[in-house]
């Protein structure tokens, strides 16, 4: 692969990853903190891509749309949690599995009822549009670096927030050890539900601005769901930072082995066939990728539990 | 006394299970007589959906695993049937390489063959799942179904995101199987001799080895039981059942969809199980009759079916956790 | 000392095992002769817990290694052990709390006349089975509640039953894990006549905390402190120990 072309996919793989980062950095943290399985995460991430169409739409700012995205992921999330989940930390997983099943067919139906069954083609908003010239003769699309630049900050944040600041404390010692938590008399239901509400909010930031570059469409949050938990299961459930680098690696992954087969099938098929069969093969790499991370390290790069 | 009421659960459990199965047994010529039986082909899905979950059962409500990959099982035994059948009516051979192995239209071959090749899956994905625990299990699993998804829609000869439509169907002894009647037979044939077999296992020493893991994993390893070894035996099995069910589904639908192999099937799967009540065996097959027919009901009434389906899983989720066999018989969720 | 004849059953040797900074057990040796009763006492946070953890195999120790029968088992995963005959009890009785108390007993015997790999034939009605179930129940005293599920026990008679499983289990060595933590006045001396009922039949490692029970079963006692032993010998050396006195048996007596 020549250069340029290498750049060009290691950024879209970053692109990827830092997208697959936000939703899972939601989704290790549930976990970490409560240890509830939440197949709902991806409906966040869908109301998000949504709501943030809607609103760029009707109001013509992105900036707008983005900030409706993130509200409506964290006010969904709030209102999952306090309204199903808070019932379910108690239960089985797969009580929780199933009622956030469950969810998500109510809100895959609602928003069909909403929006109609045909995707939505966002707009980068004008300013965004243009490509930047990375190296001489390498242009690439702006938005996609403004998507990297927003998922390093948002790992950038989570890290101060996190590591530095006492609500972090308690999500972390929440992770580890739960019952030291109750113990220092730390309202639990307020720490659950703020924990929710910022993985609601990253969710709802990832659907915000995966709708210029992806189909906002019905089923958009499974999708990439199934590659979060891949993500965080590579990562080590619970840990955030395992979540960041596992995440940039399956992105990776990914988009080089999507670049890569393609010519290399062309060699061996037909056109037409080569790239069906490239485009699951590169599918099916990141799933590899895991079953070689857990045979090698059942509980993950970065277990956050002991 | 504790053994008499016992004994009486057992016997108004067998009674009703029994009732049900002259029902289904007597299906067939009183569809025919009311000039119903286009209904057969949609009760023969039932069936084998009820092996599929009935076998699920037997990792999720006796193991107490969470599969959530068992839709690949489902899929893979589906085009294994459905590639058989293919290659014998073009009359190539299914693999030329390493093995020769050519395509063949008879149920006795194409059965257990769809029954190896998904246990032979399951125990592969086991193998590495069941070194986890709790959501590590289910997301593992979930994502090894993910990836037989992408692998089968990689091979352009089984016809990718649009299926596989058969031209052929199975013969049973070299005889050909004409109607719809034979195939409902084939499948509660099947699903009576699945749940005897499981219902005996479950009651042998390797159910009760089986059970007690789950209750309690400590105590049955400080007993020396190699429960890993236990349980991915369970998972291989199941798999393995939940296999021939798609084979049975591939012949009866002449078609085998991707949709089989799909996350949300494994999830329609587990919904079965619960629906219906875990760890009882007749009841996932109760569920599975449930679900699909409220499916059927449900999608002839309104577009935005998914809409009534939602709610009605959340409220069993919250309200009745035993499941429809387990109201009916008024057992609690056995050991 | 005395010493019953025979090569030790059981063998710690030089045992550690570190939590991140915290050292919580450091180069303990101990051994267990045949029909021996041998406790291990300290005081909270000596190392107890992490001591049966590592012997058991539930712990992976940092050094040292475990010798069962002179076999080395120290990479051996916990139902390896308890197949060359380590057989345990936890502090909190761990049973399956769904099957009945005749099926908690029957998980333990199965596996003495076949692996659980059988089928076929309904456990409850394997007859070779049941005589020793039955056997088990009646001698801890809970035939009467054979059908009844273990959930439905007292803390006091699930401490029993556990007992009576590990028992049908037949095992050559006995960790035994704090049996009398939780238990009232009256179960604790029922439960030491019933484990000196057991002494010189099986070898037993005692983890306790009461020290009557302690000084009525134990043949030797080893005293662990901050991870370390400090002292190790018969009962009335260790009761005379100034060192045991001041680290630990001084507080205990005093309050």
């Amino acid at each position: 692969m020549d250069p340029s072309l290498l750049l060009e996919q290691t950024l879209n793989g970053l692109t990827l990853g830092v997208m697959l980062f936000l939703l899972a950095a939601g989704l290790t943290l549930i976990f970490g903190v409560m240890d509830v399985i939440n197949l709902a995460h991806g409906s966040l991430y869908m109301a998000g891509a949504f709501a943030s169409a809607a609103v760029t739409a009707r109001t013509g700012s992105f900036a707008a749309g983005v900030l409706a995205g993130i509200a409506v992921g964290a006010a969904f999330a709030l209102v999952l949690e306090l309204a199903l989940i808070r019932r379910l930390y108690a239960r089985a997983h797969l009580d929780q599995v199933l009622a956030t099943f469950a969810v998500i067919l109510i809100a895959n139906e609602t928003v069909k009822i909403l929006f109609g069954p045909q995707p939505i083609f966002a707009a980068p908003p004008p300013a965004l549009a243009g490509s930047v010239e990375l190296l001489p003769g390498v242009p690439y699309p702006a938005y996609r670096l403004v998507i990297i630049a927003v998922g390093l900050l948002a790992a950038l944040f989570l890290w101060w927030l996190i590591g530095r600041t006492r609500l972090g404390m308690l999500i972390r010692a929440g992770t580890t050890h739960r019952c030291m938590v109750q113990a220092l008399g730390v309202n639990i239901e307020v720490l659950f539900a703020f924990v929710f509400a910022i993985g609601g909010a990253l969710a709802g930031l990832a659907g915000a601005m995966a709708g210029p570059i992806l189909a906002v469409q019905v089923g958009m949050g499974e999708q990439i769901l199934i590659l979060a938990f891949v993500v965080v299961v590579i990562g080590g459930l619970g840990s955030v930072r395992g979540a960041f680098l596992a995440a940039l690696l399956v992105g990776l992954t990914d988009t080089m082995s999507r670049a890569l087969l393609p010519s290399l099938m062309r060699d061996l098929l037909p056109p037409a066939a080569a790239d069906q069969v490239a485009a699951n093969l590169g599918s099916v790499a990141v799933y590899l990728l895991m079953a070689v991370v857990l045979a090698v390290r059942p509980r993950g790069l970065f277990p956050a539990h002991g | 006394m504790a053994e008499a009421q016992a004994t009486a659960r057992v016997g108004l459990d067998g009674v009703v299970a029994l009732c049900g199965l002259c029902l289904l047994a007597a299906a067939p010529p009183v569809l025919e007589h009311l000039q119903a039986d286009y209904l057969l082909p949609t009760l023969t899905r039932m069936l084998a959906y009820g092996l599929a979950a009935a076998a699920l059962d037997l990792v999720l409500g006796y193991g107490g695993l969470v599969s959530f990959g068992h839709g690949a099982f489902l899929g893979t035994g589906a085009y294994v049937a459905g590639a058989l059948l293919q290659h014998a009516s073009r009359g190539t051979p299914v693999l030329a390489w390493p093995i020769m192995v050519p395509g063949s239209t008879e149920a006795l071959v194409i059965l257990p063959a769809a029954a190896a090749v998904a246990g032979i899956l399951a125990f592969l994905i086991g193998a590495i799942s069941l070194r986890t625990r709790g959501v590590h299990f289910i997301m593992i699993t979930l994502a090894f179904a993910q990836l037989v998804y992408f692998l089968v829609l990689a091979v352009p000869e089984y016809g990718g995101t649009d299926g596989l439509m058969l031209s052929a169907r199975w013969r049973l002894a070299g005889l050909p199987v004409r109607g719809d009647a034979p195939r409902y037979w084939i499948a509660l044939v099947l699903l009576v001799l699945f749940l005897l077999a499981a219902r005996r296992a479950m009651e042998a020493r390797y159910g009760l080895a089986l059970r007690g893991a789950r209750q309690n994993e400590r105590r049955l390893l400080a007993l020396g039981y190699p429960v890993y070894a236990i349980r991915l035996l369970a998972f291989t099995a199941s798999g393995a059942c939940t296999g021939l069910a798609g084979a049975l589904l591939a012949d009866v639908a002449m078609f085998v969809s991707p949709d089989l192999l799909s996350w949300q099937r494994s999830g329609e799967l587990i919904i079965m199980v619960v629906l219906g009540g875990q760890g009882t065996l007749i009841g996932p097959v109760v569920g599975a009759f449930t679900l699909l027919a409220l499916e059927e009901e449900l999608s002839a009434l309104t577009e935005h079916w998914m809409l009534v389906l939602g709610p009605i899983l959340l409220l069993c989720v919250l309200l009745f956790r035993r499941g429809i066999w387990g109201q009916v018989i008024g057992a609690a969720y056995p050991g | 000392m005395l010493r019953t004849p025979g090569e030790p059953v059981l063998e710690a040797r030089g045992l550690t095992r570190r939590f991140g900074s915290l050292v919580a057990v450091s180069e303990v040796s101990l051994d267990l002769l045949p029909g021996e009763c041998h406790a291990v006492i300290g005081p909270n946070g000596a190392g107890k817990s992490t001591l049966i953890g590592l012997i058991a195999g539930e712990l992976v120790p940092d050094a040292g290694t475990v010798l069962l029968g002179g076999e080395d088992v120290g990479r051996l995963d916990p139902a390896a052990r308890a197949r060359r005959g380590l057989g345990r009890t936890f502090q909190i009785a761990e049973l399956c709390l769904e099957f009945s108390v005749r099926r908690n007993v029957l998980l333990a015997v199965q596996p003495r006349f076949a692996g659980p790999f059988h089928f076929l034939r309904r456990a409850e009605r394997l007859s070779q089975l049941a005589a020793h179930v039955d056997a088990a129940l009646v001698s801890a005293g809970l035939i009467d509640r054979a059908d009844l599920p273990a959930a439905t026990l007292s803390h006091g008679e699930r401490r029993q039953l556990e007992l009576a499983v590990v028992l049908a289990s037949r095992p050559r060595v006995l960790l035994l894990d704090e049996p009398a933590a939780g238990l009232g006045p009256s179960e604790t001396e029922a439960l030491a006549n019933r484990l000196a009922a057991l002494k010189g039949r099986f070898a037993m490692l005692l983890v306790e905390h009461d020290m009557d029970t302690v000084f009525r079963l134990a043949d030797r006692i080893t005293v662990l402190a901050e991870g370390r032993v400090i002292a190790s010998g018969l009962p009335e050396d260790i009761r005379a120990d100034r060192t045991v006195r001041e680290a630990y048996l001084g507080e205990m007596v005093d309050a």
